[in-house]
């Protein structure tokens, strides 16, 4: 085994994970969010996450073709692209909220979980039959941008690109921004309400209804801008992409401590990595044998052993606490 | 509605509009066999036999005639209809499987189909040349009497997996419990993409072939009565008469449990699983027992779905089979028999025909250049393919069901009260 290519490759690995993280982070916010509020697992939300991707892509090919892409400094189009995919996905995560899930939220639990699972499979293919007929294509492609796709060299094995670099300060951003919203502001301050007590909540004075939609307008932005950010770092989308790093974000969720944000954040990054790791070492240690396929079953372990083991996640329940 | 309830609700009125309308559709399918719509009143008719009322054995009677007089002769004028129909019988039985674990006892499984693929591994490894590169030498494929007895191998492996992912998971409960189940479809599905290195067992994504079809063991009896079997013709009306056997079977099964100690000790889990631990249900043994009776099932049907496939790879194995058998049982009903296979059997054919018969239709539009409402079809987009939107049709189902009627098509008899408690 070479030892020295293992430790050559480390920083490379570890800034990937990171990367890989935040995005997984960003996706975990929504679930985290809205189980903290309802206690119910948001399904859908891993197409509201690719929703966001498919903004950003059509956007980005629209401005090509008008010639806008190469004229506008590169910075302007991304804020551009992510603010439509959030604004898109927000809204997208409000109407799915209020067809599917409002009607049943008496409901036993089983139920709305069933009727999310119902909205993701119904959005995988009503992204498939928008793109099948707008572009005769569902697979598509992020354009380049030369800019993005510069890269650092750090040293002679390692380097990053400007892309990895604005994703996570984008993400960061992102993540400050809802930090602040929800223990900073009034707003914040009623979604934690609600989130604590509902009936109680409303006898203060706080609509709860509109406090809810509120949580998936900006959970469903968190998604929307991971979307963006995944097609600018990975650039290829299709309906069905958003399944699995939705199921991982969850995931990261549940690895954070279902309901509590800076938790969401934590298990992101550190399923991140340890995902980075494992699809980087796995084949190098075994010698070929176990591939980086296996990092799936990593994640879904972590899931298993969390759930088994300690449930209340690594920073445990901050948010929901009730009697 | 209320005009055929009341004919279907006179005996001797009900009897003859079934039977006229068995015979005419079925006479209409022999005539033309190329007719979708047809074949759908047909199996439509079947439907209508459930719900007339009418003596009991004339009833049976008449499903048999339906199903195993009938159907294989229109079967054999159209082969795709028999596929169809083994196909359907197929996922009745999965349907019947997944209806033991969410329907009685009330754990919803998201990776059923992990079952599925463990007893169709089973046989397909053992029963195709695969088995040989594990453990050397050239013993395999085993004969295909073997298949038989593979039969229940599928059954103990699939039971025993079900054991596999029950024991660690019996803490949780609901929604964490579903996230869990879909995590372990997932591995196995990864696993089965996978094991093809270091040692090559399941030769990942790359699939398994041939893989052994059972013994016509009756040959020389067909011989005997002076019909030269054409295999063409006999396998799937043999695949059928198993399917059919195997849907039987797991319709006693489940009739025998709905009423045991065993369903009821599930139902009172699903109900309310602290009540029943204080009534003496042990829940563990409970809880296990529903995961390893509803996987065996999935096991043996995975076994014949592998023999009569003789190619099986990861792709047949995914969420999405997992889902679409759970919408099966919401829209019949869960935890009802009747509407576990009514389930299985709209939504098979939704897919397979409806879907695909509308995707043939626009395909014959498009190359015709038909002009609708100033647009030609021709233009329309190739990417469009409406074979391809099964997840929409799952997907709207669960979301419908749930809203406006979560008891199902056919609610079971003892309603539960997860449903209709607000």
């Amino acid at each position: 085994m070479d030892v020295e290519l293992l430790i050559g490759i480390f920083p490379q690995v570890l800034i990937d994970g990171i990367t890989l993280g935040f995005m997984y982070a960003l996706i975990a916010l929504g679930y985290t969010m809205v189980y903290g509020v309802l206690e119910f697992i948001n399904f859908a939300h891993s197409e509201i996450f690719i929703v966001g991707a498919f903004v950003g892509v059509e956007l980005l090919l629209g401005m090509k073709s008008a010639g806008w892409l190469d004229a506008l400094p590169w910075v302007i189009v991304l804020l551009l692209i992510l603010v439509a995919g959030m604004a898109v996905s927000g809204v997208l995560a409000v109407i799915v909220e209020r067809t599917a899930y409002r009607p049943l939220r008496h409901a036993p639990r089983l139920i709305p979980l069933i009727s999310a699972i119902g909205v993701s499979f119904f959005l995988q293919d009503a992204i498939r039959l928008f793109e099948s007929l707008w572009r005769n294509s569902f697979n598509l492609v992020y354009p380049s941008m030369d800019v993005l796709n510069t890269r650092f060299e750090l040293s002679s094995t390692i380097d990053v690109s400007v892309k990895s670099l604005v994703v996570t300060a984008a993400a960061l951003l992102m993540l400050w921004g809802l930090y602040s919203l929800v223990n900073k502001t009034k707003i914040g301050k009623a979604i934690r309400a609600v989130a604590e007590d509902q009936s109680a909540a409303s006898l203060m004075g706080i609509n709860v209804n509109r406090m809810i939609s509120l949580t998936f307008l900006i959970g469903g932005a968190m998604g929307g801008g991971a979307g963006v950010l995944f097609g600018v770092q990975y650039s290829l989308i299709n309906p069905y992409t958003g399944f699995i790093p939705g199921l991982k974000a969850f995931t990261a969720a549940v690895l954070g401590g279902i309901g509590n944000i800076p938790g969401a954040m934590l298990g992101g990054l550190v399923l991140g990595v340890l995902e980075s790791f494992a699809a980087s070492y796995l084949s190098l240690l075994t010698g070929g044998a176990f591939g980086a396929e296996y990092k799936d079953i990593l994640a879904f372990s972590i899931l298993i052993l969390i759930l088994i083991f300690r449930p209340k996640g690594l920073l445990g329940e901050v948010v929901r606490e009730r009697a | 509605m209320g005009a055929i309830q009341r004919v279907l609700d006179q005996p001797v009125a009900a009897t003859i509009v079934v039977v006229s309308l068995l015979g005419v559709t079925a006479w209409g399918v022999s005539h033309f066999p190329r007719s979708v719509v047809l074949f759908m009143l047909f199996q439509a008719s079947i439907l209508l036999l459930y719900f007339a009322r009418m003596p009991r054995r004339l009833k049976i009677v008449l499903t048999v005639v339906a199903l195993g007089g009938l159907m294989p002769v229109l079967g054999t004028i159209n082969a795709y209809y028999m596929e169809i129909a083994i196909q359907v019988g197929i996922f009745v039985a999965l349907a019947l499987g997944l209806n033991i674990v969410v329907g009685l006892a009330g754990l919803l499984d998201l990776g059923y189909v992990a079952f599925f693929a463990v007893g169709a591994y089973s046989w397909a490894i053992f029963g195709s040349p695969q088995a040989n590169l594990i453990f050397g030498g050239s013993y395999f494929p085993l004969s295909p009497w073997w298949f038989f007895v593979f039969l229940f191998v599928g059954v103990g492996v699939a039971a025993g997996a079900g054991l596999l992912l029950g024991l660690p998971v019996l803490r949780l409960h609901g929604d964490y419990l579903a996230l869990v189940t879909l995590g372990f479809g997932e591995v196995i599905r990864v696993l089965a993409n996978n094991l093809d290195k270091p040692i090559n067992i399941t030769n990942g994504p790359k699939g398994i072939t041939p893989i052994g079809r059972p013994p016509i063991f009756f040959e020389p009896l067909l011989r005997a009565v002076g019909i030269e079997p054409n295999p063409n013709v006999i396998y799937p009306l043999y695949l059928y008469a198993l399917v059919l056997l195997i849907v039987g079977v797991t319709v006693l099964v489940n009739r025998r449990l709905e009423d045991s100690h065993i369903g009821r000790a599930w139902e009172a889990i699903r109900e309310d699983q602290t009540a029943a631990q204080a009534m003496g249900v042990p829940l563990v043994r409970m809880k296990l027992l529903a995961f390893a009776c509803g996987a065996s099932f999935a096991g043996a049907v995975g076994v014949l779905f592998s023999a009569k496939q003789i190619f099986i790879n990861p792709e047949s194995f995914t969420f999405m089979e997992s889902i679409g058998v759970l919408a099966m049982i919401i829209l019949g009903g869960m935890g009802s028999i009747p509407g576990a296979i009514l389930g299985a059997t709209v939504v098979t054919v939704l897919n397979l025909q409806v879907l695909k018969g509308f995707s043939l239709w626009l395909n014959e539009l498009r190359n015709a250049g038909t002009v609708i409402l100033g647009y030609n079809l021709a233009n329309l987009p190739t990417q469009l393919e409406p074979a391809k939107y099964e997840r929409m049709i799952f997907g709207l189902i669960l979301v419908l069901m749930m809203i406006f009627r979560p008891q199902g098509i056919l609610p079971a008899r003892r309603r539960t009260r997860e449903l209709s408690e607000s």
